[in-house]
């Protein structure tokens, strides 16, 4: 029984995490019966995968942009720009793939030093610069493509939007044996490294998840993806670009979580005043978040390219806003200071399994972008209502919040401001 | 002349845990300049804001008299019908609109909904005259000097048909000449027949301008001084802001002083915006390993100014002077700088410059030291865990572990975070910008006793308060600033409250 309360009180408390989880759940299950059983079909979970890729790697520049404080409006312009440059470089100069990649990745990191430079150093927000930039890019695509597509690309290119790691059994077998042993290697890795964890917040006396909780989520989070290596294995295998976006995924979050650099990105989200007076270095922090973010917006460029075979002039064209979206749906916080990598993933599968599971039922692009724009203002609202509902402390939860009588105990020591109300000398004497 | 115009009689406020006014009963007579005294937080600001309905009739016990009638306000428009105006230390101007517009804000001259801007101008010039300010109305307010913004403000006072104008630190963010021009102005108005309240730390204005001087101490009144009942000296004011004992209780220690750690020497900083305003002027001061040195002065006095600055400019422009430490010079022009030199500073607001209120405890320890925790290229979160832990053990935080939220904890809890941080990027200098403030005592003591500690093993503290008592009670020696000038240095053994305020409240000659 009081197993049972702790494991509510602590999926209360995590309302925003495990809601957000539960919501990709049953807007799979909806459109699962809604297409009577396509959208899971082996074909199209891989034309999921690949079809959302590129925004999912904007998803991780965006999400740390983000939890800076900033945002970034350009990277659509940005991407579109770099397919240009590919285009440029390979096609009319014949550069070869191994050499014009890293050529095009160079060009994203200037992209993201100029833009970082103006918002850093200069001091002018985010959100000109890079509205600034997603005009200024937009015209360089036109004038580098002189207005008409560039096409096609070599075959090494194409593999990064739409190749498959190489079938090991030479076809013969109904299952693709390399993709069984990356998934079932990867899903063991989680495990462990999730029981790994749960020991050392043991050791160390931090709260952990509910026993019950944590065996229910880690065991559906293996099935999940076992399930997934499943269905792409008995189609053409591992999609190329999603080793590419899981070596992403992994590095990131490392980053943020494990790195001075992803640490200060928290710290100045989170208050940036503080942050420069504990020392850190508030403009090189945020010029690197851009440059980085170039770099991301020039690689998801380069995949889009390649997948869709051609350079073109309205090429990424909206990929920002399905990037922020991605990124606010997965919890970020518009102010900053709080976000992952991993809930942006889970906020662009959310975007990625609307957009699939509409154009599958024959809805217009019309109806896509209003219900998807509903869906952003849902999950952000739900956001709000949950954090005014448990008071500006920052995260308490709902049940704590019904518990306490009084209000938390921050609130009785200083609720009022210091300046405005002096406390009196003999306070309390 | 002696009919009251306002009194205020047993006039009790409390906020949660504390009692903020007791019993203060206040008579200020029609038509004259009534000054109101007392410490940082005697309670001054908050019987101004009772008077003035900003908090509601309701929410305080005692009566009001005005004009011989009761006043039962229950917000400032209230009060501001009753002709009684309240200007705020901060001012409150809007810095784009124009001079005309701020003046009639919220009271628009207007026919139907529609500004009578010929009007508003107009009428915004006679205004302008009547306190002496020879700008044109629709000059936008960024544009002129803050002493200038000062005058705006008594001018809208004067739109609203004042019968009692209540000014709270007027002359605290002025230089001298724009001071006393305002002083003037202040008796200019006595004449047309406006009675002032004027809350000032700063002595000799008060006896330029004053007829009557009420003292208040620890939310209580303490006594009103007239004019005709003798001299209002100086001394006199000082004995009745500060008569009060040590009662407070402080951790023994036996100070261990050693050599210089740091010295700063004529140090100047100018106002980041105003840049004629000099607020720390040529200041000069020490402190020794294992010595903990106050630095006392009354608000605006330049004390977090000063140590803002020398924390890696993190306050105002052109600054000057030279830190040294242990005899040779630093460069502190970074808040990095700084942290690699060995100092620390832990801010007065600790909300708003201190803490990351949506992170838990152990990043917030972290966060100034974080490349002390690098193994490998990556952070070592379980070594960030155990030092965490061990700061929440010793300095006795009150949190359920180090991965609780620092937003939630208590004022006395945070601080101690703060500190946490400070001590684990293992400085030399310790710079504490009110340490107690909006602290209970039991937390207070706790910390005196971290600060006790810290010096015992050989840090150097400077604890910036403005709290007397805890000065007296913690400090080897104590530096006084009045108006950013360094006015005294005193041994503990010389120290009194006493002396203190008399030199926090001495002028430049």
């Amino acid at each position: 029984m009081s197993a049972l309360r702790e494991s509510l009180g602590f999926l209360t408390s995590r309302l925003r995490q495990v809601g957000i989880f539960v919501a990709l759940i049953l807007i799979v299950l909806l459109f699962q019966i809604l297409t009577d059983g396509i959208l899971l079909e082996p074909q199209n979970v891989t034309n999921l995968v690949v079809q959302n890729s590129y925004i999912l790697i904007l998803a991780i520049g965006m999400v740390m942009v983000i939890i800076a404080g900033h945002i970034d409006l350009s990277v659509g312009s940005v991407a579109g720009f770099i397919g240009a440059c590919a285009g440029v470089m390979i096609v009319h100069w014949g550069w070869e793939w191994w050499l014009a990649i890293p050529a095009c990745l160079l060009i994203g990191a200037l992209v993201g030093a100029w833009q970082g430079y103006w918002i850093a150093y200069v001091g002018i927000p985010a959100f000109i610069v890079t509205l600034a930039g997603m005009l200024i890019f937009r015209g360089l695509t036109l004038i580098v493509l002189k207005n008409q597509q560039i096409t096609p690309f070599p075959g090494e290119l194409r593999a990064l939007g739409g190749g498959f790691l190489p079938d090991i059994s030479g076809g013969t077998s109904v299952l693709e044996w390399l993709t069984v042993i990356l998934g079932v290697g990867a899903t063991l890795a989680l495990v462990i490294q999730a029981v790994k964890e749960r020991r050392i917040r043991k050791k160390f006396e931090l709260e952990n998840e509910p026993v019950a909780w944590f065996a229910t989520k880690t065991a559906f989070i293996a099935l999940l993806m076992l399930t997934i290596t499943f269905l792409l294995a008995s189609y053409r295998g591992t999609p190329i670009v999603l080793i590419v976006l899981a070596v992403l995924v992994i590095v990131y979050t490392a980053l943020m979580n494990n790195s001075v650099f992803g640490r200060h990105t928290y710290a100045l989200g989170g208050n940036l005043h503080a942050a420069e007076l504990s020392g850190i270095k508030t403009k090189v922090v945020t010029f690197r978040l851009f440059v980085n973010m170039g770099v991301l917006a020039a690689l998801a460029g380069l995949v889009f390219t390649a997948r869709l075979n051609s350079a073109q002039p309205a090429g990424g064209t909206g990929f920002e806003l399905d990037a922020i979206a991605a990124a606010f749906i997965g919890g970020a916080a518009v102010t900053g200071g709080i976000g992952t990598v991993a809930g942006a993933m889970i906020g662009g599968l959310i975007m990625g399994v609307l957009n699939n599971g509409m154009s599958i039922l024959g809805l217009g692009t019309d109806y896509q972008q209003l219900i998807k724009g509903l869906v952003l203002l849902l999950a952000v609202g739900f956001d709000i209502f949950n954090k005014n509902r448990s008071g500006k402390g920052g995260g308490i939860s709902i049940i704590e919040r019904l518990k306490l009588k009084t209000p938390p105990a921050a609130d009785v020591d200083t609720g009022k401001p210091a300046a405005e109300h002096p406390v009196p000398v003999a306070a309390g004497k | 002349m002696n009919t009251p115009i306002l009194q205020m009689r047993g006039i009790t406020k409390t906020f949660p845990g504390v009692k903020a006014l007791q019993d203060v009963t206040l008579q200020v007579n029609r038509g004259e300049v009534h000054a109101i005294c007392g410490e940082n937080g005697a309670g001054k600001s908050t019987l101004m804001k009772v008077l003035s309905g900003v908090y509601p009739h309701s929410s305080f016990d005692g009566d009001i008299l005005f004009e011989n009638e009761p006043c039962n306000f229950s917000s400032i428009s209230d009060s501001e019908k009753r002709g009684i105006v309240i200007i705020h230390q901060e001012l409150a101007l809007s810095p784009y609109l124009s001079i005309a517009e701020n003046i009639y804000l919220g009271n628009e001259q207007a026919n139907r909904g529609w500004v009578n801007w010929r009007k508003t101008n107009l009428e915004a010039a006679k205004l302008l005259a009547r306190v002496g300010l020879s700008e044109n109305p629709v000059t936008p307010v960024q544009h002129i000097s803050v002493g200038k913004q000062q005058l705006v403000e008594i001018a809208k006072a004067l739109s609203k048909e004042v019968k009692l104008l209540i000014l709270d630190e007027p002359t605290a963010a002025l230089n001298d000449e724009d001071s006393s021009h305002l002083l003037d102005l202040i008796l200019h108005l006595k004449g047309q027949g406006v009675t002032s309240i004027i809350i000032s730390h700063k002595l000799n204005e008060i006896r330029k301008v004053a007829d009557a001087v009420t003292i208040i101490r620890d939310g209580k009144t303490i006594e009103t001084l007239r004019l005709g009942d003798g001299e209002i000296t100086q001394e006199r004011i000082i004995r009745g802001m500060v008569g009060r004992d040590l009662e407070s209780l402080y951790p023994d220690r036996e100070p261990q002083i050693g050599e210089e750690v740091l010295r700063i020497e004529d140090w100047s900083v100018r106002h980041p915006q105003d840049y004629s305003r000099v607020v720390v002027n040529n200041a000069s001061l020490n402190v020794r390993k294992g010595e903990v040195v106050g630095l006392a002065g009354l608000m605006g006095a330049g004390r977090t100014e000063l140590a803002m600055s020398v924390f890696g400019r993190s306050y105002g422009t052109a600054t000057s002077g030279k830190v040294f430490k242990h005899g040779t010079e630093i460069n502190t022009s970074t808040v990095s700088d700084a942290i690699r030199h060995g100092i620390a500073y832990a801010t007065e607001d600790r909300k708003l410059y201190g803490l990351n209120l949506i992170e838990d405890i152990k990043r917030n320890v972290s966060m100034a030291a974080l490349r002390k925790l690098v193994k490998g290229g990556w952070v070592d979160k379980n070594q960030e865990t155990v030092v965490a832990n061990d700061y929440r053990k010793s300095m006795n935080i009150k949190a359920p572990s180090v991965a609780a939220v620092t937003g939630k904890l208590s004022g006395g809890n945070q601080q101690k975070v703060v500190l946490s941080k400070w001590m684990y990027s293992d400085p030399d200098v310790l710079i504490l910008d009110e340490p107690t403030r909006g602290i209970d005592v039991g937390a207070k003591f706790e910390i005196y006793t971290i600060i006790a500690k810290l010096a015992a093993e050989g840090k150097a503290v400077i604890v910036i308060s403005s709290e007397l008592p805890e000065l007296l009670g913690i400090c080897d020696r104590i530096y006084t600033l009045s108006a950013g000038h360094i006015t005294g240095e005193v041994p503990i053994a010389e120290a009194s409250q006493e002396t203190l305020m008399h030199y926090m409240t001495k002028e430049k000659e």
